[in-house]
């Protein structure tokens, strides 16, 4: 039985890590080899890196931030953020990334999961799908949630999957930083459409949100705002998993 | 005299998180392909990431095969991770038609349909009494394909996923690991520093 994983997920920007609502309005949260270590301390499963830089110049400095974090963890790391190619994703590995998300630039030409699955596995292949509500259903959001695509969200997972994907960041952006909990009905309807596992992302709030997101189907919960804010830590999340029944790591 | 480690670059494999790892531990690593080194080397690392298929070929390619095989015979320090202990096997369903080094005499197969696949995250590891290098605990994954029993004159660690599969396999001084004990925490670095002591003094 594997155990359901809690992931804390720095954005970075520039060297730091930043945190916002719904991809906007950033705010400074710390050193990020700092926060990666500190949160490996607490038992993180795994820490997620993503780039959320403007600039060709924060493209530069996450290679960078991506190595320094490597030397002070042993537990995976994934990246995202600017993949656009497999070249792109090959320098993220070679810096110290585990896994590689790519998200806008997937969505623009799909075969590029494909590509990177065949170079270095399915189990390296992370898709970041961020949702955006509709009548009836969700769409998928690119460039930083910026871009409508009209493409169904269910649609788009299946055909991650079938192109190699091996994991599925999926993020609710109108939960994204709001701390009111993930959105649990996206999570059980893309959970039932695929096999491989999916990242719930976006609004964690309090311990019975992570509770409730593994029920939903989640195999792993990606948690920020609230570490951040220091209000809770991973242990006291992983206590809470566990008093309802939940098997974590220890 | 210094107890040199290579790690041998399967060509996909991110070895920045091997290295780390046997850096952490104070290990003399670095990466070569030269049969010699790789021949005469304390202790080898063979990682892997990716497939069974891509890997063959690329060790094929900078011809260490035989190396590997030999040292593996004469039971010299080797630690081979995650599809470096598929490489162990004769075949794997990954890539058909692709003969493994064949010291282990089974093929790899798919885990079932009714898991998550690949695995991907943490699972518990049961050790066997003789075992030398692992205690039961929490390791990480990253595996669609695994050994279902424990091939003959090797001590086993298992785990569960869709049924019981070998999390890694030891004979004397080589460990194979379906596990990736560099990103296994604290846990794993104890599995790789029990490996490491067998590079000390075996030269």
């Amino acid at each position: 039985m594997l155990a359901p994983r809690v992931i804390p997920c720095l954005d970075v920007d520039g060297g730091r890590v930043v945190k916002g609502v719904r991809f906007a309005n950033l705010r400074d949260a710390g050193d990020p080899v700092e926060i990666a270590s500190h949160y490996e301390q607490q038992g993180a499963d795994e820490i997620v890196i993503l780039d959320v830089s403007a600039t060709p110049e924060g493209r530069g400095n996450a290679l960078a931030t991506v190595a320094a974090v490597r030397s002070v963890l042993t537990i995976p790391l994934t990246v995202g953020g600017g993949v656009r190619s497999v070249a792109d994703a090959g320098r993220l590995l070679n810096a110290g990334a585990d896994r590689v998300a790519t998200n806008t630039a997937a969505v623009e030409r799909p075969e590029l999961i494909a590509e990177i699955a065949a170079q270095f596995g399915t189990q390296c292949t992370v898709v970041s799908v961020d949702a955006g509500k509709r009548d009836g259903g969700w769409e998928v959001l690119t460039t930083s949630g910026t871009t409508r695509t009209g493409i169904e969200v269910g649609d788009w997972v299946v055909q991650c999957g079938e192109l190699g994907a091996g994991e599925i960041l999926l993020t609710s952006w109108d939960r994204d930083g709001t701390r009111s909990g993930y959105d649990l009905e996206l999570l059980s309807a893309i959970s039932h459409l695929v096999t491989i596992p999916i990242i719930a992302s976006g609004g964690a709030g309090q311990a019975s949100d992570l509770v409730a997101a593994i029920d939903a189907g989640a195999s792993a919960v990606l948690v920020a705002s609230l570490l951040h804010d220091r209000d809770l830590t991973v242990v006291d999340l992983k206590e809470a998993m566990a008093q309802q029944g939940i098997e974590v790591r220890t | 005299m210094s107890h040199d480690v290579i790690v041998v670059p399967t060509g996909t494999a991110n070895i920045a998180s091997v290295l780390a790892a046997l850096g952490r531990l104070d290990a003399q690593a670095s990466i070569s392909t030269d049969p010699d080194r790789i021949g005469s080397a304390s202790g080898v690392v063979l990682p892997g990431v990716g497939t069974f298929g891509a890997a063959l070929r690329e060790l094929d390619r900078i011809g260490v095969r035989q190396t590997l095989l030999t040292r593996i015979e004469a039971d010299m320090p080797t630690m081979a991770i995650c599809v470096g202990l598929q490489l162990l096997a004769v075949a794997s369903e990954e890539s058909p038609g692709v003969c493994g080094f064949g010291v282990v005499t089974s093929t790899m197969t798919r885990f079932p349909a009714q898991v998550a696949v690949p695995q991907l995250g943490w699972n518990r590891v049961q050790h066997s009494q003789q075992s030398r290098f692992i205690r039961s605990g929490w390791a990480y994954f990253a595996n669609s394909y695994r050994l279902t029993t424990a091939p003959d004159g090797w001590i086993p660690a298992t785990a569960d996923h869709g049924g019981q599969f070998v999390a890694a396999i030891e004979r004397g001084n080589v460990l194979a690991c379906q596990f990736h004990p560099e990103l296994s925490g604290p846990w794993g670095l104890e599995v790789i520093d029990a490996w490491l002591d067998t590079t000390k003094g075996s030269m």
